[in-house]
């Protein structure tokens, strides 16, 4: 039973920073119908940015916010000069799909580059700001830690956040409504091209908050070649997929079953299972549901 | 004030859907386009819209030209395009879809004043202002598409076949709205449809295009006592 | 028919011309030239399975490395425990990925191009770690696949590297033979009929689905040629033989060799063994940094690949030809 609790806290964790990378996948694929798959290397470019902060004894609450606002940009610029000029072009349907993938791919090697080049084999730290120790109950120590409490409070707080940013404001209407039917919004006034950069911008953001806070929570310390980051970049796509990849609260929800669900698997079956766990249940789950578990019904598909 | 359209001709590729066209739609006006599938109105609309990309000619609205514009800067000069098939996002709300047309107007107390109107006008749309609007019957997502586009105030509306699957009952509701529009709200209007007969008959100007070219202009009366509109679109 | 026929027997002369020519070049190369001769030849099968997959049949695949990886644990295993001949070692290969192909084929053929793209990128993440779970993959370390020194009638002089530039140059060539007869073939139409558009093809009675299990199953096959070719010039399976950086390594060549033919495959595989030795010889001229050394060959790789996205997003060899033809 212990143990069975401390599991489920770890997977709620870990799940809620998987919920942000997918947060921020869901983000891209709504703006602009594409996945980006330098998705983990502009995470890993923000956390960066935070960790040179950081080095600066900055404090954390002020490294979060800067990092974000990193990651925003990197995001943003990748949306107006990589994919933009990409997707303008007509070409054939297979083309397409193909197109942005490999862009993206490219992408990813020279931010490896990039960072390689600025960083050498020195290592970015992004210690935990506060205690990882975990509470003490009952003469047992429990998986709970100030630090696991803070991490759930700021994946919530931005919960928060963006959906008043979604739901209650003008820039979120416009969002949703350029991702569901540009022409309409263009119809309308909705200067959709700007708005597309804006969620790619927000994704960015929700991304470094992941590549940070997955930092804080695991080793505390970032690599250019780190490895780490390609795995949030597919558990965050796996969340996304079993949320229906279309629904933000879909993205929350599968990211917090994922990480339960790796959680237990690494517990009770074995570690070296964890990865490829999560291929099996994409697999399962785009065989069986492809829709997403957690699919909003009438959510439009690609 | 008035909308001009002088030699305009649009390309699909190969395919000439809007050939060499020129007409004037005077303000306060209401003017129906008629033709057969594939005549190119609907080309036509989206092209004063900025949607479609123009070959050659112009079209102005109060001195601004229609053609070098994106849609979302051609809508801020008062022109509002309802497209074709109930131009309506089913995952939004009626309110947000209502709202999504005035999204670019700056003040709020106008703004709602606008939907106040809009609701009195559609009174279906302002019981049901919570509801996702894909739970709207065909009748009911038509006008809030013509709501959605008057939520931006135009003064000059296009309207693309806003008849199209609705039962004639609605239809005639939906013409006689659009009629209403025109007179009390001063609007400029260009009206295409299918339904030759029911657009002429609360229309002030009439133009029959027929593979993308001007086949007959005059006014509605004139057009319905045409016996070669009559026997090519009116059906007797 | 016929014509058919004399263009299978020009394609045959013409391996047949091509084999000739590796057979001369690996005489007058040093050993580290026959052992880059290699490494292009296990490229040229692993960039083929990708061209079939995605040019012909419309399919993504960026865990392509990961395939390769089953086809050289298949072939370690057979070797270790069932002490087959080499060469049923890369039957075995063949075979064992075909399978699993066909099941990930199930799967993929349901899927979209960004989905499909996730999926693989998944696999390719996740296979790796399962060797430290099977005491039998050998973990970390991995398990030896030994090909065995040159026959001794091949003279004594005949070096280690030159018997897998042998080898793998007539693996890539009996594979490029079979992929060309394919690609002539029903099936082979039936791909391009379906990726060019699908609801004619289906009105016309193909089976969408199952053409696209059956593309995956072959390029896994084939992939899983590379990955035992590619051990053998290892000597060893272990998971660093097939990191994800391999997958993409892989991507990036099809996508240079252009995804849409195979005749192109030669310049993605060579672009991928000359870019980190042009690099490297390039920064020493530059600077003595180890550094840019390192990151050199990662950034011309990766700008070549957007560069050919937005310049000749069909691959260099239809650029060329749409430029003849103006
Ligand atoms: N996006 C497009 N690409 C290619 N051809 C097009 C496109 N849109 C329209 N066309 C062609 O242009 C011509 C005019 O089409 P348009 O839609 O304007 O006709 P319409 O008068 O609105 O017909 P309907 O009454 O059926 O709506 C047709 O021949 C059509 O096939
Ligand atoms: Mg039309």
């Amino acid at each position: 039973m212990f143990q069975f609790i401390n599991t489920l806290l770890i997977g709620i964790t870990a799940g809620s920073i998987y919920s942000l990378m997918a947060i921020a996948i869901v983000l891209v694929w709504r703006s602009t119908r594409v996945i980006n798959f330098a998705q983990g290397g502009l995470a890993l470019a923000s956390s960066f940015v935070g960790a040179s902060i950081l080095a600066q004894q900055i404090s954390f609450w002020i490294a979060l916010p800067i990092a974000m606002i990193a990651g925003a940009l990197f995001s943003a610029l990748t949306e107006y000069f990589l994919l933009r000029p990409l997707l303008k072009r007509s070409g054939d349907k297979g083309e397409e799909i193909f197109l942005p993938i490999i862009a993206t791919l490219g992408l990813l090697g020279i931010i490896k580059t990039i960072l390689n080049f600025t960083y050498g084999d020195r290592i970015g730290s992004i210690p935990p700001p506060i205690s990882d120790k975990g509470f003490v109950v009952g003469g047992q120590v429990i998986a709970l830690s100030p630090m696991r409490i803070l991490i759930l409070g700021i994946v919530l707080f931005l919960m928060v956040l963006l959906t008043f940013l979604f739901q209650r404001t003008n820039l979120g209407l416009a969002l949703r409504a350029s991702s569901y039917s540009p022409e309409i919004s263009r119809l309308a006034g909705v200067r959709v091209d700007v708005i597309r950069t804006a969620g790619w911008a927000i994704s960015g953001a929700a991304g470094a908050a992941a590549g940070i806070l997955q930092t804080t929570n695991g080793s505390g310390a970032i690599s250019p070649e780190s490895f780490e980051f390609s795995l949030l970049l597919v558990f965050g796509f796996v969340a996304a997929v079993i949320g229906g990849i279309e629904s933000l609260i879909g993205a929350v929800l599968g990211g917090l079953t994922l990480g339960v669900i790796l959680a237990f698997i690494l517990m009770y079956i074995g570690g070296s299972l964890v990865f490829f766990s999560a291929f099996l249940i994409l697999i399962v789950i785009l065989i069986v549901r492809p829709h997403g578990i957690i699919g909003v019904k009438g959510g439009r598909r690609a | 004030m008035a909308l001009t359209v002088s030699e305009l001709t649009i390309h699909h590729g190969a395919i000439c859907a809007i050939n060499n066209v020129s007409f004037t739609v005077p303000q306060g006006q209401l003017t129906a386009v008629i033709g057969a599938n594939g005549a190119g109105k609907t080309t036509l609309l989206r092209a004063l819209s900025g949607l479609n990309k123009s070959t050659h000619g112009h079209a102005t609205w109060n001195a601004h030209n229609l053609l070098h514009s994106k849609p979302e800067s051609i809508v801020r000069h008062g022109v509002s395009h309802v497209s074709e098939g109930k131009a309506v996002i089913p995952e939004l709300t009626v309110n947000e879809n209502l709202e999504l047309g005035a999204i670019w107007r700056k003040n709020k107390r106008e703004t709602r004043e606008t939907k106040d109107q809009i609701t009195s006008i559609f009174p279906r749309l302002g019981e049901r202002l919570n509801q996702r609007t894909d739970t709207l019957s065909g009748g009911e997502r038509q006008m809030l598409a013509i709501g959605r586009a008057l939520m931006s105030k135009p003064q000059l509306l296009l309207l693309d076949e806003p008849s199209l699957g609705l039962a004639p009952l609605v239809v005639e509701q939906i013409f006689q709205t659009i009629r209403d529009l025109t007179t009390t709200m001063g609007l400029t209007v260009v009206l295409v449809e299918q339904n030759a007969m029911g657009a002429l008959k609360i229309a002030d100007n009439g133009i029959v295009l027929n593979l993308g070219k001007v086949a007959v202009t005059g006014t509605a009366q004139s057009l319905i006592a045409d016996p070669q509109v009559r026997a090519a679109y009116l059906g007797y | 028919m016929h014509k058919v026929k004399t263009l299978r027997f020009k394609t045959g002369i013409g391996f047949f011309l091509i084999g000739l020519c590796v057979f001369f070049l690996s005489n007058v190369v040093d050993e580290w030239r026959a052992f880059q001769g290699a490494t292009v030849a296990v490229y040229v099968v692993a960039i083929a399975s990708i061209i079939l997959l995605t040019g012909y049949s419309g399919q993504i695949s960026l865990g392509h490395g990961a395939l390769l990886g089953i086809g050289a644990y298949a072939a370690a295993l057979a070797q270790i425990y069932a002490h087959l001949p080499i060469w049923l070692c890369f039957v075995t290969a063949v075979l064992v990925t075909a399978i699993f192909g066909a099941l990930l084929g199930v799967a993929a053929a349901r899927l979209s191009g960004p989905y499909l793209a996730g999926t693989t990128l998944a696999l390719a993440v996740g296979l790796p770690s399962i060797a430290s779970q099977f005491s039998i993959l050998g973990g970390e370390q991995g398990i030896s696949f030994n090909v065995g020194w040159p026959p001794l009638s091949l003279g004594a002089d005949f070096t280690q590297y030159k018997w897998f530039f042998w080898i793998a140059t007539i693996a890539a060539l009996i594979m490029m033979w079979f992929l060309q007869n394919i690609l002539s073939s029903r099936y082979g139409r039936m791909w391009r009929a379906v990726k060019s558009n699908s609801v004619a093809a289906e009105l016309a009675g193909i089976g969408i689905g199952s053409s696209k299990v059956l593309a995956f199953t072959i390029s896994s096959g084939v992939a899983g040629l590379a990955g035992a070719l590619l051990a053998m010039t290892t000597n060893n399976v272990s998971p660093s033989v097939f990191p994800l950086a391999l997958s993409f390594s892989l991507a990036t060549g099809a996508v240079l060799s252009g995804v849409n033919t195979l005749g192109g495959v030669m310049i993605g595989s060579l672009a991928l063994v000359a870019i980190p030795e042009i690099a490297s010889s390039a920064s020493n001229l530059w600077s003595e940094s180890e550094n840019t050394a390192m990151i050199l060959p990662e950034l011309i790789v990766s700008a070549l690949l957007i560069l050919t996205v937005f310049l000749a997003p069909k691959g260099p060899i239809e650029k060329l030809r749409a430029r003849h033809r103006h």
